[in-house]
């Protein structure tokens, strides 16, 4: 691509084999589709939330390494991206678990007893809040509404919204995914 | 350029297309408090203890972001402002950890000498205390969190005159917090020059010295910089 900012490539290309480390990653296309996300922004620095988005979708986590190859194609300094990824809850620095809980504490959810459904998953599997378990099978999320007040109390597993729960019902929805030895 | 007519306190003033409320201010004697602000910096106007009221508006402006606008009325030190900056000093002392008398920035603080100048000697709200790590990996220099107000200072220092961008803002709410690179020990930081003028601006005892028991203060130092480096004027 003839692109009129080509004299201000980095020196690195963008290519996997050449980013800052690999290492520990499988082989695959992931980086491809990231760098593709990058180029279609023209490495604008102002593209760093759509590039990070990308990067989490793809690796379901933002590591070191990531955030580094990211702030180097865009042209923005380490530690402003850092700022970026922890700003946002949507951004994860940690890997997350095989299934995900996310327990809605919004006002309405709140009122209708979210807080003891939080209380049960974590006291049943073990997990802190905005914490995965040490066998990486779940990961327990709160938030502040997720908009679903009408069937309150609600909470999401892995991306489908239940409502009307109650610490039981929780423990029971996410019981087929644990090792039976819980 | 057009000149700008207005008033501060009633006294009538004139300014430039390019002044703030506050340039004016502090060129004609009127004192705002400020926090964030540095001589030489860009605007952060975060710590909103420059707020003003101006006739007709029902919201407080912050001094410091807003243009000297022609025919404006300001007050600078109506109750009502006032009130709002104790507010702020004391939300700020409550935060994070300001036991002065244990301070290496004691008698040379920012931070103190707003509480003392508003006469401030008992906080409403309960101490947070939340017992951050102190970050003395640099070879020279220390970084307290507990001590942090969040002014950004050091932030804006280090990408705007030194052009390193070690530190930034990570998280926000009460998990705010200034980070090096990636989170990383200062003293592991590969894009810091340890050059020092984040811990010069600093207007508390976030930032300072190894083995100093005193900080020192120097308002002047950027515009000294900015007037060298785009004047070729070296004049203190």
């Amino acid at each position: 691509m003839t692109a009129p900012d080509a004299h201000r490539e980095p020196t690195t290309t963008l290519a996997p084999t050449a980013g800052p480390t690999t290492a520990g990653r499988p082989a695959d296309n992931r980086f491809k589709i990231l760098d593709a996300t990058i180029k279609r922004h023209r490495r604008q620095p102002d593209a760093l939330l759509e590039v990070l988005h990308t990067a989490q979708e793809l690796f379901g986590y933002l590591d070191r390494e990531t955030l580094t190859y990211v702030g180097r194609a865009l042209r923005v300094p380490p530690s402003r991206v850092y700022g970026v990824a922890t700003f946002y809850n949507f951004f994860s620095l940690k890997p997350k678990g095989a299934h995900s809980c996310v327990v809605c504490l919004g006002t309405a959810c709140y009122v209708k007893g979210a807080d003891r459904i939080l209380a049960a998953v974590q006291q049943a599997y073990h997990v802190p809040p905005h914490g995965t378990t040490p066998d990486g099978q779940l990961s327990l999320a709160t938030a502040r509404c997720i908009g679903a007040c009408g069937l309150a109390p609600a909470a999401v597993f892995d991306g489908d919204i239940a409502g009307r729960m109650t610490p039981a019902a929780a423990v029971a929805r996410i019981a087929p995914w644990m090792p039976h030895d819980q | 350029m057009s000149v700008r007519t207005l008033t501060i306190n009633g006294q009538p003033v004139s300014a430039t297309e390019e002044q703030t409320i506050l340039d004016v201010a502090r060129e004609h004697g009127i004192d705002i408090p400020t926090l964030c602000h540095f001589d030489g910096l860009s605007e952060h106007a975060g710590c909103r203890l420059c707020l003003v009221e101006i006739a007709g508006s029902p919201k407080l402006h912050a001094a410091c972001v807003t243009p000297a606008a022609e025919g404006i009325e300001v007050t600078t030190h109506s109750d009502r402002v006032t009130a709002y900056r104790r507010q702020i000093v004391e939300l700020l002392l409550a935060e994070r950890n300001h036991v002065c008398s244990v301070c290496v920035a004691n008698r040379n603080c920012e931070l103190q000498d707003l509480a003392v100048a508003m006469n401030l000697h008992h906080v409403r709200y309960e101490p947070q205390d939340p017992q951050l790590a102190l970050d003395a990996s640099h070879p020279r220099f220390i970084m307290d969190p507990n001590r942090c107000v969040l002014c950004t200072r050091c932030v804006r220092v280090c990408d705007e005159i030194e052009g390193a961008h070690t530190w930034d803002v990570m998280a926000r709410g009460r998990r705010a917090m200034i980070v090096s690179d990636l989170n990383q020990p200062w003293g592991e930081s590969p894009s810091c020059t340890g050059c020092g003028k984040c811990v010069r601006v600093c207007p508390t005892g976030a930032l300072f010295e190894k083995g100093a028991t005193t900080t020192v203060r120097d308002p002047d130092f950027l515009t000294y910089l900015k007037t060298a480096r785009e004047q070729k004027l070296w004049i203190r």
